[in-house]
């Protein structure tokens, strides 16, 4: 068997394991957003809060308790890495400096999980599992809570609740991102993934001598930081590392992780609006981008153009020989169409229109399928504005859902498409023009430019990975990287739940002959057509001096 | 306005309350959990997967190791050691800057770009030096049979595998140097070469460790 033939078989096992799991997850999803009683366990945790579950919020009492719960996230976190060299259980480690720390901070509650920092040497236990790994079960929580608020709003009426944010999310973490990751963290050990509590210590070597290594809470951290699209890893190598990801299965169930909660979300979405097609609609829009990208990043890679890698004879650089550019492949696609950004070989090393692949993944949106709930609410913003266009192609006004798209909610689409694009431009401009910040880039010439382009696509889509030679641990970096992924957060949330508000507050349009059928594959195709028309005319420019270049030079 | 601040402040009470408890149940509550079933079930892989030679701790099978001759004066980059299996280069590894008191190994990629003029330099002389250290009298390395991973970083720098190919390619010097016939230590490579698992998944390896601990034994053998 060739390794080609090896990579597809990899992609249809997955395919096969997700759909096994679509209909159960997503259903047991829709099944805990929507229940009445709460577990006993719950019932403490709110009385711990000072919240009642039970009660109904409008979008802006929501938006208040998603915007308070993450600005204490973010300075729990901060002062955690700052106190670190006083605080037990560091390993002896220093405090972690101002702007490194306000960066980090930023970049796992905001679910990106951006690093300036090498894992190994910077963070000691206490900050990696009390700081770190709880943002990642938060941050995901959060984001699926913004995106079962909006569903609520397709599929309620008349009325401004929607939900309390306290209950979602505490449900989304203990009763889906908890027991998930815990069967996947032993599963990781299981196969050699590291998880102990050592701190630093000798190991012998076969040369004589000796090696330093960290221990960890590892596998833990990693179960949860696929599985809920985070991507912080704990060593600088992140998944490439053995201990994070020791084998080619493992390789292959973490990838699973990574999609299973943005694939399933669509069936949720389905339940909870009362028509699960309108949710396989969806699905099929993010499969068509997911599996289109995977199999141009599979072509791209195996024919490994690029002088270095045509010396080399294969597209090896930054690869591990246990994943093979297969392997490699499928994982750099799902982390980059996801808000994931774990990587398990370095894009950077990617040939040209493969490293193209992963930002233009980015660029889309990360809603084929996207992060946790964040994939979710944005590929329903794009089926808002393919709707819109529809309807200006018949001149009928447009509807989604039994819900009339006005001018308001158009608005408010609209606005939370131009956030990402305007933040990676404008940073990416910016950072060009002045005369520190090019000094970062590791690689000259168009690959260098494409290193900045990268980081503040990865920080305002709160991706997290990079084309990591590009040295950000500068004041610069951190602070306008970590001002990117505060604004790609939260001003999308801010649209995604005025928008949810606005629509709860409709009564239902009836259906008729002349309303657009948005669970058939006409739609389908629209909505794959809007998002790669309106995505590519956004970044070609930007694009076209980087990748483009890069990749047509070879 | 003071009402809005009190609300304000109501606000982050709750969110600061439902941080603690969270931290509590994610951050302390399901690491101890995972940990203490992990030491339970898996005890040497959620250690390090260490492996032993003669009764020593000689690494983990997970991480890659460098198999040099000791630094010579004058010398910047060690010679590799011919009498063992090689690993594959590691130009990515780096060592830590901050916290000093340690001497970690930093996991990395080099992140040199496929047109990058330095990368080329690297994968050229790492072919030279593959073709000229593994032509031994009688078997002559040429450039278009060294395989990728022989001449390319990972993206770690702690790679455990080689892919057959390269260990094959080696098979003839490591027996010149240790004074075993070519087709006992072919043997060696075939036991030591793992395929996909179940067939499909990921790429054959062979762990350069593991089969030179068993280099070692045969040689301590004969």
């Amino acid at each position: 068997m060739g390794p080609v033939l090896a990579g597809v078989l990899q992609l249809l096992a997955l395919i096969g394991a997700l759909a096994l799991v679509y209909v159960p997850l997503g259903t047991y999803m829709a099944r805990v957003y929507s229940a009445d009683k709460h577990w006993r366990v719950e019932r403490w945790i709110y009385k711990g809060i000072g919240a009642n579950p039970d009660t109904e919020m409008t979008w802006t009492a929501y938006l208040r308790g998603v915007l308070a719960f993450s600005v204490v996230g973010v300075l729990f976190l901060y002062l955690l890495q700052r106190l670190q060299g006083v605080l037990p259980g560091s390993l002896g480690f220093d405090s972690v400096n101002p702007a490194q720390s306000f960066n980090t901070a930023v970049s796992f509650v905001t679910n990106t999980n951006w690093q300036s920092y090498y894992g190994e040497q910077t963070m000691g236990h206490v900050v990696q599992t009390a700081g770190l790994a709880v943002q990642n079960f938060v941050s995901a929580a959060v984001g699926i809570a913004v995106a079962v608020a909006l569903v609520r709003g397709f599929a309620r009426s008349r009325t401004g609740e929607l939900g309390n944010f306290w209950a979602d999310l505490v449900r989304g973490t203990l009763r889906i991102l908890v027991p998930g990751a815990a069967i996947a963290a032993i599963v990781l050990v299981a196969c050699g993934a590291i998880q102990n509590f050592s701190g630093i210590h000798e190991v012998g070597q076969f040369m004589g001598g000796s090696q330093q290594w960290n221990g960890g809470a590892v596998a833990s951290q990693e179960a949860i930081k696929e599985f809920g699209t985070n991507g912080g890893g704990y060593f600088n190598a992140n998944s490439a590392h053995p201990f994070e990801n020791p084998n080619a299965f493992t390789n292959l169930f973490e990838i699973f992780l990574i999609l299973v909660i943005p694939f399933a979300l669509t069936r949720t979405f389905g339940v909870m609006v009362g028509s699960v097609r309108q949710g396989y609609a969806i699905l099929a829009t993010m499969a068509t981008i997911w599996l289109g990208f995977t199999a141009l990043m599979m072509w791209t890679e195996f024919a490994h153009h690029g002088p270095a890698l045509q010396a080399a004879g294969g597209a090896m650089e930054g690869k591990e020989v246990r994943f093979g550019v297969g392997g490699s492949s499928i994982f750099a696609v799902a982390t980059t169409l996801t808000s994931t950004g774990a990587v398990d070989s370095f894009h950077s090393s990617f040939t040209g229109l493969g490293g193209g692949i992963t930002m233009l993944s980015m660029m889309l949106g990360e809603i084929a399928p996207g992060g946790t709930g964040s994939g979710l609410y944005g590929m329903l913003i794009m089926a808002v504005i393919a709707v819109f266009i529809a309807g200006l192609m018949v001149g009928r006004t447009p509807e989604y859902l039994g819900k009339k798209i006005g001018t308001r909610e158009i608005k408010l689409a609209a606005c939370y498409i131009l956030v990402t694009p305007a933040l990676v431009l404008v940073f990416t401009a910016a950072s060009m023009a002045l005369s520190t910040p090019p000094h970062s880039m590791l690689n000259s010439g168009a690959h260098g430019f494409s290193e900045v382009l990268y980081a503040f696509t990865s920080a305002a889509n709160n991706n997290g990975s990079a084309f990591a030679g590009l040295n950000a641990n500068t004041d610069w970096y951190n602070t306008m990287t970590g001002f990117a992924m505060l604004l790609g957060r939260f001003l999308p949330m801010i649209f995604v739940l005025a928008l949810a508000g606005s629509l709860a507050e409709q009564k239902p349009v009836p259906e008729t002959a002349g309303t657009l059928r948005t669970e058939k594959p006409l739609f389908t195709g629209l909505l794959v057509g809007a998002i790669l028309i309106i995505t590519g005319l956004t970044y070609f420019p930007a694009l076209a001096l980087g990748p483009l270049a890069e990749g047509l030079a070879s | 306005m003071n009402n809005s601040v009190t609300n304000t402040a109501r606000l982050l009470w709750a969110g600061l309350r439902a941080l603690l408890v969270l931290t509590l149940v994610t951050g302390v509550i399901y690491p101890l959990a995972v940990t203490g079933v992990a030491q339970a079930l898996f005890h040497d892989k959620a250690n390090g997967s260490e492996i032993t030679s003669d009764g020593k701790v000689v690494g983990s099978s997970l991480i890659g190791q460098s198999y040099n001759l000791p630094l010579k004066k004058g010398q910047e980059t060690p010679d590799p050691d011919l009498q063992w299996f090689q690993g594959r280069p590691a130009n990515g590894l780096g060592a830590n800057s901050i916290n000093t008191q340690y001497k970690l190994i930093l996991s990395g990629a080099t992140n040199l770009s496929a047109d990058n003029k330095d990368l080329i330099q690297q994968v050229k002389d790492a072919k030279a030096a593959v073709v000229k250290d593994n032509s031994v009298s009688g078997y002559t390395v040429k450039p278009q049979d060294v395989p990728a991973d022989a001449v390319t970083s990972s993206g770690s720098g702690l790679d455990p595998n080689i892919s057959p190919a390269y260990a094959e390619l080696q098979v003839h010097r490591v027996a010149a140097k240790n004074g075993l016939t070519v087709a006992q230590v072919q043997k060696l490579v075939d036991e030591h070469t793992d395929g996909r698992t179940l067939g499909f998944i990921g790429e054959p390896r062979v762990n350069v460790l593991e089969l030179n601990i068993a280099l070692k034994d045969l040689v301590a053998k004969k």
